[in-house]
């Protein structure tokens, strides 16, 4: 298991002191995908992929359009149940269980691995019935718990002071920056394990992707963050981890220093130096 | 054409120019757009002139007319309408036209006195006509029978004796038709609701003791009550009879005597009328009043003379109770069967054959319908409903005859495919982002449904119910085999419990524009209330559309930036 993870060549580890880079066998780990293989019908998109999360680490997916990693990312909430004729094969553990196992809740593992999308999509209803939809759905009503819940996630994701004027306005008039973060406050809201992030700048100006950004480094600290970014640097500055995958397969996956810095597959430094993808 | 071509090199150059220009395809669709306008106002405007204007208190002239057999009579009427006729048609009907004439000018008259003449409308040739005079003094008697009386008034009677004549007769006459009037309207409303109520229970307990007698339960303590309580009605209804033989004796004390234009005196109960006015006599002032009331009556009043006078309230209220029970039934069936096509059912063949299907089911005639609902939901469904639960009012039945209910079943069923396909519509265009986003905070797919996707199709149903109101306002084929009548005698809403009374007969506006137009006894007579009918019926399906869409862009208004 371990060897098959450390892709990292032992000539390359040798070099990199270990104080100065995160180790992940030595990490507390959150979820695990062993041999994960995804099938659309007949076409492959994930091909025998390993990987092993870090709980309360931030890590990211990189590598070109159509490789596969929004897709492993929608394995982890079984989205990807939604689309017809998908397969898979291999097991996602979360916390030593697979959540694929027969018998397990989807809407309860949805609610322990929150989501967020490319596109801003928050519900056409008030700022504050987005915030306390999760918790609704749960069959939590009483005003004052909501209230609470829904002050402390919109603070959480930054957008409090914006909006703790309007919190019945409906949430499409919010700008696309701020939808982001009502879908991030929203997710938040209702205390999951782990957040996926799905590109959840790439619709967004620069000031409001730095302040996603802000948001994911502070939220890390009692999250665990999956953040799939086609902006290398984004991946940079956020990341612990990054994998980089390349048609559906796991090329490498390291700690984000090394893998930018000093890349043991000359296809990873390929694409982080920009000379293709 | 925008030019005119100087040589003629030119000319299939800046043809083809203005062709490639596009500006024919304007004119071609501008033109389309205002062939179907001039269409709809058209039709607008011609229900309006003609079934409007009947209730204008129009002058009533008096002139003398030449018969075909040379003999004079004096004649008194409204005219109605005129037009041009051939000679040899003239010549037809036995009269000589003057020479070197080919066409005539004929004018219809209201004649009225149908007691009198048999009929109340004749064409008259003008070139035979007298000299025509309008005299003030000439009076309208609208009666409950026998149509309009034209004539001048002799003298008021009260019991037979004489009470004024000449001058004062008049005021006379409109102070005593006015308490002729409460009377009336006292009477109707005893006959209507008390004696309604007390026959209503009566049938209800007679329902009681057949059913307690067929089940064996008809004890001799259940017996002495039931005659109890029949003795008790009895004695209210012989109570109400005495009241209203007081009341009838009240209203029958008041006459009048015209004289009608053939010189003869007639005695007129005014028990037996509506309304006395004088158009000759009245003002511009007055006459619009006039033609308030008569409006007013037309839609708040129930029919008269076959239909062919008084309002058309019970069609109005049958028409909207039907739309809105079928509504009620057609909304929540086509909805289910649209949500299970778009959001459950595996996508494939089967749902392709089915969506087919569903649009086929559009097309098919509504008459088939009909035809359909009499057999299985009449005969059939209604027949087996009489059997489990009215088994004691057979072998009258219940619900195993045409009524309200099957009607709205029937338009439900006919309607279906467009609700159907419209929600499906609905639910499409709503992002998969959206759904997602729902599922993916621990939503199952029944609570996504039912706290976003459902909410947000709402427009696109109320599309649908849009759609399905308007098909079935107007549809009348089906409903004359399960459930509208020429007159219904009592609407299926009243105080008696439950109210809702689903297995009685209507009145519908469609089929009362088909049965005043095509099966009344009194063409003529009828005839401007069934332009009046169309207006009023395309009046009310576009209030109704209105309430529709004005709900509908409110919900659109609400998930405008989702979308």
């Amino acid at each position: 298991m371990t060897a098959s993870l450390n892709r990292r060549p032992p000539e390359l580890a040798a070099l990199v002191p270990q104080s100065s880079k995160r180790d992940l066998n030595q990490a507390d780990i959150c979820l695990e995908v062993q041999n994960l293989d995804l099938y659309y019908g007949d076409k492959q998109a994930l091909r025998g992929v390993n990987l092993r999360i870090a709980r309360h680490q931030v890590t990211a997916f990189i590598g070109p359009s159509g490789c596969g990693k929004s897709t492993l990312l929608r394995c982890f909430n079984r989205m990807n149940d939604l689309v017809d004729g998908v397969r898979v094969d291999g097991r996602i553990l979360m916390n030593g269980s697979d959540i694929n196992a027969r018998g397990v809740d989807v809407a309860a593992l949805r609610r322990r691995v929150g989501m967020v999308f490319q596109k801003p999509n928050p519900l056409p209803k008030s700022i504050y019935e987005n915030v306390a939809y999760g918790l609704r759905l749960q069959g939590i009503n009483s005003r004052r718990l909501l209230d609470e819940v829904v002050e402390r996630s919109l603070r959480g994701a930054a957008l409090w002071d914006e909006v703790k004027d309007r919190l019945n306005d409906s949430a499409l008039g919010l700008s696309g920056g701020q939808q982001q973060r009502l879908v991030i406050a929203r997710a938040i809201a209702i205390e999951p394990e782990v957040l996926l992030l799905d590109e959840p700048a790439s619709a967004l100006d620069p000031i409001s992707t730095l302040k996603i950004e802000e948001l994911i480094y502070e939220l890390k600290g009692n999250y665990t963050i999956l953040i799939v970014t086609h902006n290398m640097q984004q991946a940079a500055r956020v990341s612990d981890y990054t994998a980089f995958m390349y048609l559906g397969e796991m090329v490498e996956y390291d700690d984000t220093n090394t893998l930018f810095t000093n890349p043991a597959k000359q296809q990873t430094e390929d694409y982080v130096t920009g000379r293709y993808g | 054409m925008q030019t005119t071509p100087t040589t003629n090199d030119e000319a299939p150059l800046r043809f083809k120019t203005w062709v490639a220009s596009g500006d024919p395809w304007i004119w071609i669709t501008g033109s389309g757009v205002t062939i179907s306008l001039i269409a709809v106002v058209g039709l607008l405007l011609l229900m309006a002139i003609r079934g409007m204007g009947h209730f204008w208190p129009s002058d009533v002239m008096r002139t003398s007319y030449q018969d075909a057999n040379g003999t004079t009579t004096v004649i008194v009427g409204e005219l109605v309408e005129s037009e041009e006729v051939t000679a040899a048609r003239v010549r037809d009907s036995g009269y000589q036209p003057a020479d070197g004439k080919t066409f005539l000018r004929r004018d219809l008259i209201k004649i009225g006195n149908r007691d009198a003449f048999s009929q109340d409308f004749r064409w008259l040739l003008v070139d035979r006509m007298g000299p025509v005079s309008y005299p003030k003094e000439l009076l309208v008697l609208e009666r409950r029978e026998w149509g309009n009386a034209y004539g001048a008034l002799v003298a008021v009677k009260e019991n037979g004796q004489l009470v004024a004549s000449g001058n004062s007769a008049w005021a006379e006459l409109q102070r005593r038709v006015e308490r002729t009037h409460s009377l009336f309207t006292e009477i109707h409303g005893i006959e209507k609701s008390e004696i309604g109520a007390i026959n209503y229970a009566i049938e209800r307990l007679r329902l009681k003791e057949r059913g307690l007698e067929r089940t064996g339960q008809l004890t001799a303590v259940a017996a002495l009550e039931i005659k109890e309580d029949r003795a008790k009605y009895q004695a209210d209804y012989s109570d109400v009879q005495k009241r209203l033989g007081v009341l009838y004796a009240e209203i029958r004390r008041d006459s009048i005597t015209l004289r009608i234009s053939d010189g003869s005196e007639r005695e007129i109960s005014l028990a037996k009328v509506v309304r006395v006015y004088r158009p000759n006599d009245m003002g511009v002032v007055a006459k619009i009043r006039f033609y308030c009331e008569k409006l007013w009556e037309f839609v708040s009043d129930e029919p008269r003379e076959s239909n062919t006078e008084g309002g058309i309230f019970p069609a109005i209220f049958g028409t909207v109770l039907m739309v809105v029970v079928m509504s009620i039934l057609v909304m929540p069936l086509g909805v289910m069967a649209a949500v299970y096509l778009r959001e459950y059912a595996k996508q494939g063949l089967l749902t392709r054959l089915v969506r087919i299907a569903v649009n086929n089911l559009a097309g098919v005639p509504s008459v088939v319908y009909g035809v359909f609902g009499l057999g299985f939901f009449v005969y059939f469904m209604g027949g087996r409903i009489d059997q489990l639960f009215f088994s004691e009012a057979l072998p009258a039945p219940t619900f195993g005859t045409p009524g309200l209910l099957w009607s709205s079943v029937v338009l439900a069923l006919l309607t279906l495919p467009v609700v159907i396909v419209s929600t499906e519509e609905g639910l499409t265009r709503i992002p998969r982002s959206i759904r997602e986003g729902s599922l993916a905070l621990g939503a199952t797919q029944a609570e996504t449904l039912w706290r976003v996707v459902l909410p947000m199709a709402a427009p696109g149903i109320m599309t649908g119910l849009i759609l399905s109101v308007a098909r079935a306002a107007g549809e009348v084929a089906p409903l004359m085999m399960v459930g509208v009548v020429k007159l219904a005698p009592s609407l299926p809403l009243d105080s008696n419990f439950p109210f809702l009374h689903l297995d009685r007969k209507f009145m519908h506006m469609g089929f009362h524009i088909y049965d005043v137009g095509f099966q009344s006894p009194n063409v003529e007579a009828a005839r401007p209330l069934v332009y009046a009918t169309a207006l009023l019926l395309v009046v009310v399906v576009i209030v109704l559309n209105i309430a529709a869409i004005h709900m509908r862009n409110r919900l659109r208004e609400r998930y405008r930036g989702a979308e």
